[in-house]
């Protein structure tokens, strides 16, 4: 088994800016002289849909989707998706939750119950240690931009890569968006970071 | 310089250094951003074809001009293209002519989850298969160049994990342009009656030995030689799956997988004691190495269906996985859904209220037949619905009378509707046929087609009339309405249904994601929490910005008045496009525009 190539998880729902914080983390390791591989799927699954991306990156990275139980860290970016994929969280891993409900269509109908206690369920779960919960809309809102949520996430995936350093983050991200919104996604990264 | 890459990216890259200049195809996941990507660099001609067999029969045009071509499609666009393929095979290129297929294993976004390597063995074309996105680049490239040398057309094979998965690519500049093209008339070559066509047979077997023989060199074919217990005959993205769960075995890689290296895996196989075959879907390596008298396991232990990972690879070989076993809560399923404010929504919602059976096809608008909109009752492939509505009328007879409709968008109309309508009025029809004319190939991401009035490079084009054409067709009866109004709708269905003879709707309202780049959205929409009587008709269109707020799960208090309400419907303001759908249903007036 290749122990060095490290696995994260993004799950979320369609629209939710997913894909555009999977592409940051890949090219901030990229810089960093790892090799990266990530995979996700476009097309029918993204009308509101389950959307997942699998980010790896190590010295050498052959697949790109991690196997069950080898994932190093769940961020999901709706709160229920979370208990979609734990099955591939390693043992130790850490679960990152955007703290935002999107209904599926059922509980919206009112036929099915949005899922309840879903933090106490990853906490008695993984320990209190290993489940972070991120306020993404709140502190997305306190920078200026409702829509910077994945930034958010991205600032507090980055506390938990120490490897990395915040100046690399920030510059990648940088120069990832269209300028008029660098500075409150900028806000957003450190929000996150610090959350 | 490195650069990250998703493969059908590294795709057009790869193409646009070789010198590929043309570019031919139609949309479809996981292939369709190969084209749009490549339409990007200077200097290439790129076009959206109505179809795949137009697409592949405009490459080949330019390949026998001398250019170097590539047609793109997803695996089933391949069927659609099969004629020109299986005879292309015979005439060979003059230029070069890369057809790709971009597979479907675990039917992401597809009706069925063919393996077009078979397409390579049927029509005795050479197949390359890359692993990543930097094979990609490179097996592009490789795929011109074998055309050239060897006469004939090339297929490159991705799977949707090599398209949509991104991977570090080197980039390079573009090689020196040199123009080919020429009117060279070789009619012995190209015009397949039957005289010619059987002296071009022979040469393809006579191509066909001459790749047997470039496979057993061809670098891409690699042996990588570790434990000697266990070999490994792999190709493309299972490649990668294995090594990450066996990176210490022993592994022959192949790059080109029609027509197979015999020599080369004979000599692999003696080194090594047990060999697997790992693959997606067929056997397609594995029974043809079985065939060479080599024992080998493949699909006894690794499965028929859907993608591999790592999980399945070690799964398969040890018989268990290493992952902890956790037991996953039930929790709701979240299906893709019609957009808020999507049209479609208003259309299917009317033709579920007719009870009749809705032949549909493919794209957004087959998500209608899931509850609660429940609009359609087949879908088959591109343009399959105005043909199976029209036979299943003439077989009912009398019975089908206002009871059956064919419902197809307007690309897929464009794509292959148009034969089938002219069926339906030569052979006299009863049926009802509906373009869903949403101005765009809406599915794969906003497309441009022929009745857009846009090319792919964004020039201006004529655009197509679909009542022109219904009308030249051979259809009296033609209607054009907005399917988001509704009582319209209703009646126009109604009307056309009991008509004698053919009658094609034309249901126009561009596509909820096309205006939202264009316009300031409309003012949304508000439930007015007096007046609901919580009687979810609303709730029926299945708009996703609609939800249902129980008075008891959610704390509210019930009302005194009305005993038996159970709740009330609420709009997310930040969901709701205000398409006004929602409150034409209200019976009770209680949904209305937000002030200010």
């Amino acid at each position: 088994m290749n122990n060095r190539v490290k696995s994260l998880l993004l799950a979320g729902v369609g629209g939710q800016g997913i894909l555009l914080a999977s592409d940051i983390i890949c090219k901030v390791m990229m810089e960093k002289g790892c090799d990266v591989k990530k995979s996700e799927v476009h097309g029918m699954a993204q009308r509101g849909g389950c959307v997942t991306s699998h980010v790896r990156y190590g010295s050498k990275v052959f697949s790109p989707l991690a196997r069950k139980g080898d994932v190093d860290m769940i961020v999901s970016f709706e709160k229920l998706e979370a208990l979609r994929y734990l099955d591939y969280l390693k043992p130790g891993g850490l679960v990152i939750v955007n703290d935002e409900e999107i209904y599926p269509p059922s509980v919206n109908l009112g036929e099915a119950d949005y899922p309840e206690g879903i933090f106490e369920t990853l906490r008695a779960r993984f320990g209190e240690q290993n489940v972070k919960v991120v306020a993404g809309p709140e502190l997305a809102a306190k920078a200026g931009n409702r829509r910077a949520v994945n930034t958010v996430m991205l600032g507090t995936i980055s506390r938990f890569i120490p490897e990395i350093a915040e100046a690399d983050w920030k510059k990648v991200l940088a120069s990832s968006l269209p300028e008029k919104i660098v500075e409150a996604n900028l806000k957003a990264f450190d929000l996150g970071r610090a959350a | 310089m490195r650069e990250l890459m998703s493969g059908n990216e590294a795709i057009a890259r790869g193409a646009w250094e070789c010198g590929a200049t043309f570019g031919a195809g139609y949309p479809g996941t996981p292939s369709t951003e190969i084209l749009e990507s490549f339409a990007q660099y200077k200097g290439v001609y790129a076009e959206w074809s109505p179809n795949e067999k137009v697409g592949l029969e405009v490459a080949i045009g330019a390949a026998f001009a001398g250019a170097r071509a590539m047609a793109v499609m997803k695996h089933v666009g391949v069927n659609v293209a099969a004629d020109p393929l299986f005879t292309v095979s015979y005439t060979g290129t003059n230029g070069a002519l890369v057809i790709i297929t971009a597979d479907d294993p675990s039917l992401h976004s597809s009706q069925n989850e063919q393996d077009n390597r078979n397409y390579a063995k049927f029509a005795k074309i050479p197949m390359l298969e890359p692993a990543d996105s930097q094979e990609a680049k490179d097996f592009v490239k490789l795929a011109f160049e074998l055309s050239e040398k060897f006469d004939t057309p090339v297929f490159l094979r991705t799977t949707t994990r090599v398209s949509h998965s991104k991977s570090v690519v080197r980039i390079e500049p573009q090689a020196p342009l040199e123009d080919r093209t020429d009117i060279r008339h070789l009619p012995l070559k190209y015009v397949m009656v039957p005289i010619n066509a059987r002296a071009r047979r022979v040469e393809v077997e006579k191509r066909t030995q001459a790749l047997r023989e470039w496979a057993e060199t061809f670098p891409g074919n690699r042996v990588e030689m570790g434990s000697a217990e266990v070999g490994i005959i792999t190709a493309g993205m299972p490649y990668n799956y294995a090594k990450d769960a066996f990176p210490d075995y022993s592994y022959l890689k192949l790059g080109l997988v029609n027509p197979l290296p015999e020599r080369l895996i004979r000599d692999f196989s003696a080194k090594v004691k047990k060999i697997y075959v790992v693959e997606e879907l067929d056997p397609f390596i594995e029974e043809q190495v079985r065939a060479m008298g080599i024992e080998v396991t493949g699909k006894a232990v690794f499965p028929y269906t859907n993608e591999f990972d790592p999980g399945v690879i070690e799964k398969g070989v040890t018989g268990k996985s290493s992952a902890p076993a956790v037991t996953l809560q039930a929790i709701p399923p979240r299906p893709p859904n019609l957009c808020p404010g999507c049209p479609h929504r208003g259309l299917f919602y009317a033709l579920n209220k007719t009870k009749a059976f809705v032949s549909g096809d493919i794209g957004c608008y087959t998500l209608s037949y899931m509850k609660p909109l429940a609009g359609m009752d087949s879908c088959i492939c591109m343009g399959a619905s105005i043909g199976i509505a029209h036979g299943m009328s003439k077989a009912l007879g009398p019975k089908a009378k206002g009871k059956v409709v064919g419902v197809i968008g307007d690309s897929t109309f464009i794509h292959s509707g148009i034969p089938p309508l002219l069926n339906a009025a030569y052979n006299r029809s009863d049926a009802v046929f509906i373009i869903a004319d949403n101005r765009t190939t809406a599915m794969t991401g906003m497309q441009d087609h022929p009745a857009t009035g846009y090319t792919l490079q964004g020039e201006k084009a004529k655009e197509l009339d679909f009542a022109a054409l219904g009308k030249a067709l051979g259809v009296d009866s033609v209607e054009v309405i907005d399917p988001l109004q509704f009582k319209n709708t209703t009646e126009v269905l109604k009307r056309e249904l009991q008509k004698d003879g053919p009658s094609l709707i034309i249901s126009r309202s561009p596509c909820v994601l096309l205006m939202s780049k264009k316009a300031a959205r409309a003012k949304h929409f508000v439930t007015d929490p007096d007046k609901c009587i919580g009687c979810k008709v609303c709730l029926s269109c299945g708009c996703p910005a609609i939800s249902w707020k129980d008075f008891e799960k959610s704390g509210m208090p019930p009302r005194p008045e009305r005993k038996k309400q159970k709740g009330i419907a609420v709009i997310d303001a930040a969901l709701c496009t205000g398409c006004t759908l929602c409150a034409q249903l209200c019976r009770q007036e209680a949904i209305t525009r937000e002030d200010g």
